[in-house]
């Protein structure tokens, strides 16, 4: 306060010009904004270059190059016998088919005219996938009564020329790929020009099962899907039950002890825990000790159960707080047990809670990846698990493990595969956080 | 009979029982509900509960202890010369549990009828060749011994399921009986009713305090094997990782713990500068229009799948830092990278710092800043000299949540940060995690007795320590400031 009396010249202030000092400060108020906007944008711009990464990558393997052939089914090859028996028929090998392809090609290309110089009939030949001759022979077997015609048929192109058409691969990288020439290139690029090579929605990507390392067209997400359902159904007919039954009693019945303390202490550290520790868990209680198979759909969901389980049961104990205490009391006091008061009135208040709280749980289940790697999901499923309870102990896949058994393979077009993967799987996530949303809006009640 | 069926049975006889419970209770009372202790529903419930709980219960407890017991004895069949270490007995088990499997199967289709499956002769018959005829492929012929043990094996379990649904469906059959017995008027069916689930409820409750346990027992126990194989001085101690399946691996923990730190330290460098500022300017700064679109919006990166990130490092990011900065620059020539998993591993924890900060932010009292906006601070100062301040212990708290989590992350580092184990400090070179590590050594072809294979156990166990060390520490944290405005 002396200072102030004591300064000698009052220096000029005015409200209408700033000062130094007010200046350098609202200078830095505005310099400490736009960090705290600029923080914002960045996380903004994260997602966005996420989305776009995934997608520009992706959204291609939801489209597929097929070239469409009039293959002839000779009675004399495929069934020799001639009476028409699938049983007999089975035979003749995916061998037996290829032939027939080869000679479809030749045709083709003697009809559109087409002369490739330095092209063999084998080259040819590798235009079509080399899943081609199993799609035809599982559709001769299927329908045995279409031997001796001839068919037209959309077979899968091979990799490489489904990546030309996606730019994948072109001219100049043809030349130092042993697997695909340039005269194979030109050949595409007549078939295309006259009509017989064709792109199309790719429904097998979502229905058919893996493929081998070499056969990245025929690769699909069927297995993936169906196993991850299983493991959804496992998880929710477990956690649910479970989950909500805790927390009933520790929100409504736990009196204040060690005991209840302590397992309250445990579920929030058990959230916590790192995803590959219930992996491990898994591996040395469910696989090891109980000697449950490997790669099983059971194990997996039992894993992802006691994953979920700390997730549903925060949400739950949330919302059987959130209903007032008036409603249990006016239950206690028109003569209802603590029993009947909690089960018949504040249980089906906080119910629209507890589903928001179990899908967003399952969710969570369901891109989570490093406990299965453990427990062998990552194991090559060619077959379908059967319908449940059996197909819960057959081998299966899983979606994110689908996705990083992708990227574990060294042709490119996988990387394509793994990120159409992604955006099947953020299509489900979003469905189900979705349908989250949907519940808390419409059910929702503010006390 | 198989499983599923006796649980079905048990479930119908459990039905049938709350039918025949309520309606002997209405009985008994002259068909006036007034005259009974209890709603004529608890009595069913009773008896349903007398039919469910000892029946599943022992259904479930025969699961879980047949086999081994079975094992036990058919083990003791196999004589010392034929099978001499644990190894090769377990081996052994595997084809006996093949074979009989196998002749299980046999008969099941029809091949063999249940006389021929048990008479048969180990010289004698081919039993691979019969075996191949049902889809079962083994990879030697059968042995006398063998043959035996699967016979004894096939014998044993044959008779444990029978007396498993014996069992089972007897104490159904008495629970039913029992309860039936005592449903009287007087009967106080709803004290019995409520008290056994209230002990279901409890049951349930304590799954997570075993879920602990499973954890902790079955990394210690295999922790303890890993050390009677292998020095802990050398694994706490060396600076070397180099697993080798033929044996002398040099399994040291430090240059992975060095990659797991380094990686963290770099996605909290990430992720605690935006987190923090997205969070202030969220609650101090933006109008609620611009809350409803960033929040959600920022959010959402929370709720995207590790994969999802780990793939984004693999194609997106791993190349970017690669062609852009290491090769211009001169530091490597790796895609993946600390500086990718790292970078990566950062936008994940954005979210997490950013509304945990801003529960916190929040949580300061609106009083201190009107205090210091009515001494004349500029806003930047009173968050900058009040409201951070005040937060600061539940930030920290907030950024050891953060850190736990980027210790124990595992896709992203996978795919991102290489698999060399190295201590280096050029964060554009590959090194490896704790993580990656307990997934390289447990996945694929395992053998559950080499230090390689238990090594994993060991660096899973130090790694659910550390984590857990972190959580409990921000958990005090974070509850001890939350009390001090409650």
């Amino acid at each position: 306060m002396t200072d102030l009396t004591a300064a000698a010249p009052v220096p000029k202030t005015s409200i209408l010009t700033q000062d130094k000092r007010t200046k350098r400060r609202n200078a830095a108020e505005a310099r400490f904004k736009a960090y705290g906007l600029a923080a914002v944008l960045t996380g903004i711009a994260a997602l966005i270059l996420l989305m776009g990464s995934i997608l520009y990558n992706g959204l291609s393997s939801f489209q597929q190059t097929y070239i469409s052939l009039a293959v002839e089914l000779p009675a004399e090859a495929l069934d020799k016998t001639g009476n028409r028996d699938p049983a007999e028929m089975r035979s003749v090998s995916t061998f037996g088919y290829t032939p027939l392809i080869a000679a479809a090609i030749e045709q083709k290309m003697a009809e559109a005219g087409v002369q490739i110089e330095g092209l063999s009939a084998r080259d040819a030949g590798a235009l079509i996938s080399k899943e081609a001759p199993a799609q035809l022979r599982n559709y001769v077997l299927a329908n045995p009564e279409v031997v001796g015609t001839t068919v037209t048929f959309n077979l899968l192109a091979s990799g490489r020329i489904d990546g030309y058409y996606k730019g994948r691969v072109t001219m100049e990288s043809a030349l130092l790929d042993q697997n695909i020439s340039q005269a194979q290139l030109q050949l595409a690029d007549a078939f295309r020009d006259s009509g017989t090579l064709v792109t199309g929605f790719n429904w097998a990507f979502i229905t058919s099962p893996d493929a081998s390392d070499q056969r990245p067209e025929a690769a699909g997400l069927g297995v993936a899907i169906l196993g991850s359902l299983y493991m959804m159904l496992i998880v929710l007919a477990l956690a649910l039950p479970i989950g909500v039954a805790a927390s009933i009693y520790l929100e409504e019945f736990a009196p204040k002890n060690r005991w209840t303390d302590l397992i309250e202490v445990n579920i929030s550290n058990l959230a916590a825990v790192p995803s590959i520790v219930y992996g491990i868990l898994g591996l040395a209680i469910f696989i090891n000790f109980a000697g449950l198979p490997q790669s099983a759909p059971i194990v997996g969901g039992l894993v992802l159960t006691l994953m979920t389980l700390p997730t549903i049961i925060i949400a739950t104990r949330a919302s059987l707080k959130s209903v007032p205490p008036s409603i249990r009391d006016a239950a206690l006091g028109v003569g209802a047990s603590k029993m009947q008061a909690v089960f018949h009135h504040v249980l089906p208040l906080a119910a629209p809670g507890i589903l928001t709280g179990t899908i967003i749980g399952l969710a969570q289940a369901l891109g989570e990846t490093a406990p299965l790697l453990l427990i062998g999901m990552v194991a090559f499923v060619r077959e379908f698990p059967d319908a449940p309870p059996e197909g819960f102990f057959d081998p299966a896949s899983a979606l994110p493990v689908q996705i990083y058994n992708w990227t574990q393979r060294s042709d490119p077009a996988f990387v394509e595969r793994a990120s159409g993967a992604i955006i099947v799987l953020l299509i489900f996530l979003l469905a189900m956080n979705a349908l989250a949303i949907f519940l808390r809006r419409r059910f929702e009640r503010r006390w | 009979m198989p499983v599923l069926w006796i649980a079905l049975t048990v479930l119908a006889l459990a039905a049938v029982g709350f039918l025949v419970g309520r309606g002997r209770a209405l009985s008994t009372a002259g068909g006036d509900a007034r005259k009974l202790h209890s709603l004529p529903n608890y009595y069913g419930w009773n008896v349903a509960l007398f039919v469910l709980v000892p029946s599943l219960l022992t259904l479930a407890a025969w699961i879980l202890i047949a086999p081994t017991m079975i094992e036990g004895r058919v083990v003791s069949l196999i004589s010392e010369e034929v099978a001499a270490d644990a190894d090769a007995r377990n081996l052994m088990m595997a084809d006996v549990r093949r074979v009989a499997a196998g002749l299980d199967l046999a008969v099941a289709q029809g091949v063999m009828s249940a006389e021929e499956a048990s008479d048969l002769r180990a010289g004698e018959n081919d039993i691979r060749g019969r075996l191949a005829e049902v889809g079962v492929a083994l990879g030697d012929n059968v042995t006398t011994a063998v043959l035996a043990a699967a016979q004894r094996y096939r014998v044993l379990s044959s008779a444990s399921s029978l007396w498993m649904t014996i069992a089972v469906l007897g104490l159904a059959g008495l629970g039913f009986f029992y309860a039936w017995r005592r449903t009287r008027p007087d009967y106080r069916a709803r004290n019995v009713v409520e008290r056994s689930i209230l002990l279901l409820l409890i049951l349930c409750a304590s799954i997570a305090i075993l879920t602990t346990l499973g954890i902790i027992l079955s990394m210690l126990f295999e922790t303890q094997n890993f050390f009677s194989q292998y020095p802990w001085q050398d694994f706490f101690f060396s600076t070397t990782w180099s697993p080798n399946f033929r044996g002398n691996s040099d399994l040291g923990i430090l240059p992975l713990l060095w990659g797991t730190l380094y990686i963290s330290f770099i996605a909290l460098l990430v992720s605690v500068p935006i987190g923090l500022f997205a969070a202030i300017y969220m609650s101090e700064y933006a109008g609620p229009r611009m809350r409803s679109v960033a929040k959600p919006m920022i959010e959402v990166l929370a709720g995207i799948p590790t994969i999802v990130y780990g793939l984004f490092a693999l194609i997106t990011v791993g190349p970017l830092l690669r062609d852009y900065f290491a090769q211009p620059m001169g530091f490597g020539q790796s895609s993946s990278s600390v500086m990718t998993a790292g970078i990566v591993m950062g936008i994940m924890l954005i979210p997490f710092v950013s509304s945990l900060s801003d529960d916190i932010i929040n949580a300061v009292p609106q009083t201190m800043r009107d205090g210091s906006l009515g001494l004349g601070a500029t806003h930047s100062e009173t968050i900058r000299q009040v409201v951070l301040p005040a937060a600061l212990p539940g930030i920290v708290g907030a950024v050891l949540l953060a850190a736990s989590r980027a210790i124990g992350e595992t896709m992203i580092v996978v795919l991102g940060a290489g698999a060399a184990a190295r201590l280096d400090l050029n964060p554009f070179e590959a090194m490896t995690t704790v993580t990656v590590k307990i997934v390289s050594q447990l996945t694929g072809d395992t053998d559950f007795a080499a230090p390689e294979t238990l090594v994993a156990f060991a660096l899973g166990l130090t790694l659910f320590v550390m984590t857990l060390g972190l959580n409990v520490l921000a958990l005090w944290i974070v509850r001890r400031y939350r009390e001090q405005y409650e």
